[in-house]
């Protein structure tokens, strides 16, 4: 191990200071996307920025690349301020950006054509890079020849070659499959313990807990809306790491309470009940949210389930995971506290219950404890004519949400509500009525 | 669902073979493909020089030498006809670059060229024709090359704007993460253009380029004769030879000109074609899983000789070091600054009012202009006159695209379900929709003259003569990729005839056919300048029509009249495309969309 996070001492490469990020958008209130975050990354060590999808840390990621500017606070990069896209970083994406009319090796080759190298030069550099990530053979091939590992290689290669001080990675392996990613994050860390690459950090974007506890030094949690670090966790375990060891587990069941703890205060905007209409909803399928409820109701979870176990028994990641049990949350269906998801009394009931008891109960619960569909339901009854256009609602829910937002709140509230019979919509005129097709 | 995308597949045996790549098999001397490479390049570089010499000789020599029905002087005229076209898809290709990248770089000049590009569509391309003649032959007196270039620029309204538009919107839906790469490399403007968006554009262009050249094979041979007022350009090519044949009422020339135009087209497919698209296919992003590649047996002989890569490798390498080349910044890759924005968009958007007023002002000047000029000879009875005219037409384009889809639509889902008749068919039908059907006009005038035929109903199946096969090739295009287990669930639930067409394969195939017929309802706009008013010898059939009125008008050079005839048109065309094929597409994207 030439390089670790032992030493505390080591020389800060990145300093993050303050940073805040406003989503800004014609007359709409500032949504929050980061609010004070501050961090430090030193050399040596690599570092997980974990959290669920829309808590910002890819918008941090991304700061830190230079390729988006914050509102306020400041970046720096070695003891500068960060302007603009700095030398001394590179960037792994999650979908691999490779060029597809340039081959491997020409794709590795054009960060260091782009900085004016010589032809002989960078082709003995790439070819070096190319060597070491394990590509050899490869070099004429096209990106759309090659399978999703192989392709994510190339993006390592391609950021290596350029010899960044830190390797920046956004979700590098979550496009690949199981498998493919496991292989990948165990050469990527063999690389990194043996000291062969040219690199002295690594600051990587991951919603995979596991994948946070097995490969970094230091893991900060997000918290969302707005996005800010919540937890910074030391992960001191040896590598080769086993995700088997009692001691790797008792990690992952601490990152996992850390992110299922009730927020201490009511947030502003988000998916947590209690926000009126400002709340921004996902579209969770009620095929998916029924299955999660019986699963939980079932043996040998009898009602309470701990969410690590489950997310590895249904082979789920939190991001797959959290949004369906937040939904349960918010229809007061299941509550979830310290790593733990616990079924409610209706909960259980409408697990065991059929159709249309099913239907009924998530009928009574959406208009009660969903804002904006009791407020449609309330709209539609109201009127005489029982229509209204969905183009009313989605202007109210952009007073407080960005018209992107809107349009997901609505389509859920739409789904959930065609599911529990509270409304109609007709897709072709865009109106919300009472009369369900008989 | 390209003309001529797929046209002759089966060319060669020879593209079996991957191609393995000349480098890797050393040595230098020259392999066997390297002689058929050399010939063909040797003799495309001849083909060129001499057609370019006769370009420039002196209008005298014109009148000394005059057309010839030989046919013995037909390939020289196809030639001289090709070269034409090259001409004017290098204009086109020039402005492309130029005006999209303006549109999709700068805001202002995209405020102004976009709208604009948007009505040059739809103006006639034969409109333009009328102006530029007068313009270009004051422009160069002595020469020739007035004449030429007159011709060059009806080629070039013909593809430039279709072009530019697809250029533009490929320059906007670069992919982000692609984009991210090259800021996060610190690559300039100038290199992300050449390395990034230009790469992306390229299959969308080369496709464009096609399409139009395609249709521009029309607008060449209606533009190499013609007479403004008392201008008239005879440019040698097949045009020409056509037009002189119909002055003489001659069968056989008329036919051999047929047959040249038929071997241009191939030619011109297999050579320039076909190997364009199989080069640009490399640049394609995929996001689904690829069809079958293009292929080209030209292109893949060009890849399989040493000879060539060894030529071509430093031109390739000195390229690619001007792409990549460190221009001095001009403007500084400035990431977006989300913070800056409140006080920065008040005085944008105040700068841009300012703009845009500047340019409604111009605008309404110009209006006024066109008013002041057609109010002097044309009373509010001539606009009336020419508003019934285009209503005329009107009625034509819409009832020969219904019958064309009565026709082409039970054909073509009968073809495209086939895949043994859609190899066999599929090739036809592109290459008669890439075949300028005003050469086909002859003969069918021919016919209306013996039986003594209505002109005003029998003139109106020429406008669709040419456009019919885009409806058909784009239903089978449809019909073909339409889903096997689709198909099956169908077999299955035991549709059967009627209900199966409206629920299962008219849904299927409709995103198609709104671009097949989208295409043939501005190709019928078009030739109805050349259709409606048609000649045979001494004999002159004329329907009742804007298109005829146009056409009119151009022949006694009757400035005005061409004006309103063209702005009447324009109008028709816009406001069709607004009310009905915009419609139909987005009906399209949401409902039927098979993906």
């Amino acid at each position: 191990m030439l390089m670790n996070a032992q030493t505390v001492s080591r020389a800060p490469l990145i300093e993050v200071k303050g940073l805040r990020h406003l989503y800004h958008k014609g007359s709409t209130p500032d949504l929050v996307v980061l609010d004070g975050v501050e961090m430090t990354l030193r050399e040596g060590e690599i570092v997980g920025l974990l959290g669920r999808s829309g808590s910002g840390k890819s918008t941090l990621l991304r700061s830190i690349a230079g390729l988006i500017q914050p509102t306020s606070g400041t970046i720096t990069f070695g003891g500068a301020p960060v302007v603009g896209c700095s030398e001394g970083v590179a960037m792994v994406f999650q979908s691999f950006a490779l060029f597809p009319w340039l081959t491997v090796l020409e794709n590795v080759e054009i960060g260091l054509e782009a900085r004016g190298v010589l032809p002989a030069e960078r082709r003995k550099s790439a070819l070096a890079a190319i060597d070491l990530i394990g590509l050899d053979g490869f070099e004429n091939a096209y990106p759309k020849e090659l399978s999703g590992g192989m392709r994510q290689r190339v993006g390592l290669a391609r950021a290596l070659v350029v010899h960044p001080k830190v390797l920046l990675m956004d979700e590098p392996f979550s496009a690949l499959d199981v498998l493919t990613a496991e292989t990948l994050r165990t050469d990527l860390i063999d690389l990194w313990s043996e000291g062969r690459m040219p690199i002295k950090s690594i600051l990587m974007v991951t919603h995979n807990i596991e994948e946070a506890v097995l490969m970094c030094d230091r893991v900060l949690v997000f918290s969302s809306n707005p996005g800010r670090i919540d937890a910074d966790i030391k992960i001191e375990l040896p590598r080769p790491r086993s995700r088997t060891e009692p001691a790797f587990r008792e990690l992952v069941d601490r990152v996992y309470a850390i992110m299922t703890k009730r927020p201490s205060k009511p947030t502003r905007e988000g998916v947590f009940p209690g926000t009126g209409l400002g709340m921004a909803l996902k579209y969770v399928s009620s095929n998916t949210l029924a299955g999660l409820l019986e699963t939980v109701d079932a043996s040998p979870y009898n009602g309470k389930a701990d969410l690590p176990h489950l997310a590895q028994g249904l082979q789920m990641e939190i991001d797959d995971l959290f949004p369906i049990a937040e939904t349960l949350q918010l229809l007061r269906f299941a509550e979830m506290e310290e790593g733990d998801i616990r079924l409610t009394p209706d909960g259980r009931r409408f697990a065991r219950g059929e159709v249309d008891e099913r239907k009924r109960l998530f009928g009574e619960h959406l208009v009660t404890y969903v804002p904006i569909a009791g407020h449609i339901r309330r709209v539609l009854d109201e009127r005489p004519s029982h229509h209204a256009p969905a183009t009313r609602f989605q202007e109210e829910l952009e007073d407080y949400m960005s018209p992107e937002f809107a349009g997901d709140t609505l389509h859920a509230v739409v789904a959930w509500g065609r599911f529990g019979e509270v409304f109609a919509y007709d897709d072709q005129t865009g109106t919300f009525s009472l009369e369900n097709p008989t | 669902m390209g003309i001529g995308m797929r046209l002759f597949s089966k060319a060669a045996g020879l593209s079996e073979y991957r191609a393995t790549g000349a480098v890797e098999r050393g040595g230098f001397f020259p392999n066997h493909y390297d002689l058929a490479a050399i010939a063909l390049v040797l003799a495309g570089l001849v083909l060129v020089v001499a057609g370019g010499r006769q370009m420039t000789a002196p209008m005298t020599g014109l009148e000394s030498s005059p057309i010839s029905l030989d046919p013995a002087n037909l390939p020289a005229y196809a030639l001289r006809t090709t070269l034409r076209m090259f001409a004017g898809v290098i204009a086109s290709l020039v402005f492309t670059f130029i005006f999209a990248t303006l549109a999709a770089k700068n805001r202002k000049a995209e405020l102004v060229i976009i709208p604009t590009l948007d009505i040059l569509q739809s103006i006639p391309v034969l409109g333009f024709l009328t102006f530029t003649v007068t313009f270009f032959l004051g422009l160069f007196p002595s020469s020739q090359l007035g004449a030429e270039l007159a011709v060059i620029f009806a080629i070039f309204t013909a593809q430039a704007w279709n072009m530019a538009f697809s250029f533009y919107q490929s320059l906007r839906s670069v992919p982000r993460d692609l984009e991210d790469v090259t800021s996060s490399f610190h690559m300039s403007g100038w290199q992300r253009f050449w390395r990034l968006e230009v790469p992306f554009a390229t299959p969308g262009l080369v496709w464009n380029t096609m399409l139009s050249m395609s249709g521009a094979w029309f607008f060449i041979v209606a533009s190499e004769a013609i007479s403004v007022g008392d201008t008239s350009i005879k440019l040698p090519g097949i045009g020409t030879y056509l037009s002189l044949a119909i002055d003489q009422a001659d069968v056989r020339a008329v036919l051999y000109a047929v047959v040249a135009m038929a071997i241009v087209i191939l030619l011109y497919d297999q050579f320039i074609f076909r190997p364009i698209v199989a080069w640009a296919d490399k640049f394609r992003v995929e996001t689904t899983a690829s069809q079958a590649r293009p292929r080209s047996w030209v292109y893949d002989l060009a890849r399989r000789t040493r000879l060539v890569h060894t030529m071509t490798e430093p031109v390739g390498a000195a390229l690619g070091a001007l792409a990549m080349a460190r221009l001095p910044k001009l403007s500084p890759t400035s990431p977006s600054k989300p913070g800056t924005r409140p006080a920065a968009s008040v005085l944008g958007k105040a700068l841009d009012l300012l703009w845009v007023a500047i340019v409604l002002a111009a605008a309404a000047w110009g209006g006024w202009t066109i008013y002041i000029y057609v109010r002097e000879t044309l009373t509010l009875d001539d606009a009336a006159s020419a508003l019934g005219l285009a209503s005329i037409t009107l009625l034509r384009v819409i009832s020969l695209i219904a019958l064309s889809t009565l026709i082409w639509v039970p054909v073509g889902v009968w073809v495209g379900l086939r895949p043994a008749w859609t190899e066999r068919i599929q090739p036809l039908a592109q290459f008669l929709a890439a075949f300028p059907a005003n050469v086909l006009y002859p003969i069918a005038v021919i016919g209306i003259v013996r039986f003594n035929l209505d002109p005003n109903i029998w003139l109106t199946f020429l406008i669709m003569l040419g456009a019919q096969w885009y409806i058909l090739f784009n239903v089978i295009a449809g019909a073909s990729v339409f889903p096997n287990d689709l198909k099956e669930a169908a077999a299955v639930l035991r549709l059967r005839s009627w209900y199966w067409w409206r629920r299962v394969i008219l849904p299927g195939i409709f995103p198609y056919y709104v671009t097949g017929a989208l295409t043939a309802s501005g190709g019928a706009w078009n030739a109805s300048i050349v259709a409606e008013i048609v000649k045979w010898g001494d004999t002159t059939l004329k329907a009742k029509g804007i298109g005829a009125y146009i056409a009119q008008a151009t022949t006694d050079g009757d400035y005005p009249r061409v004006v309103l005839g063209i702005t009447a048109m324009s109008i028709f065309v816009i406001v069709f495309n607004r009310l009905v094929w915009r419609k139909l597409y987005a009906f399209a994207a949401e409902r039927t969309r098979l993906d």
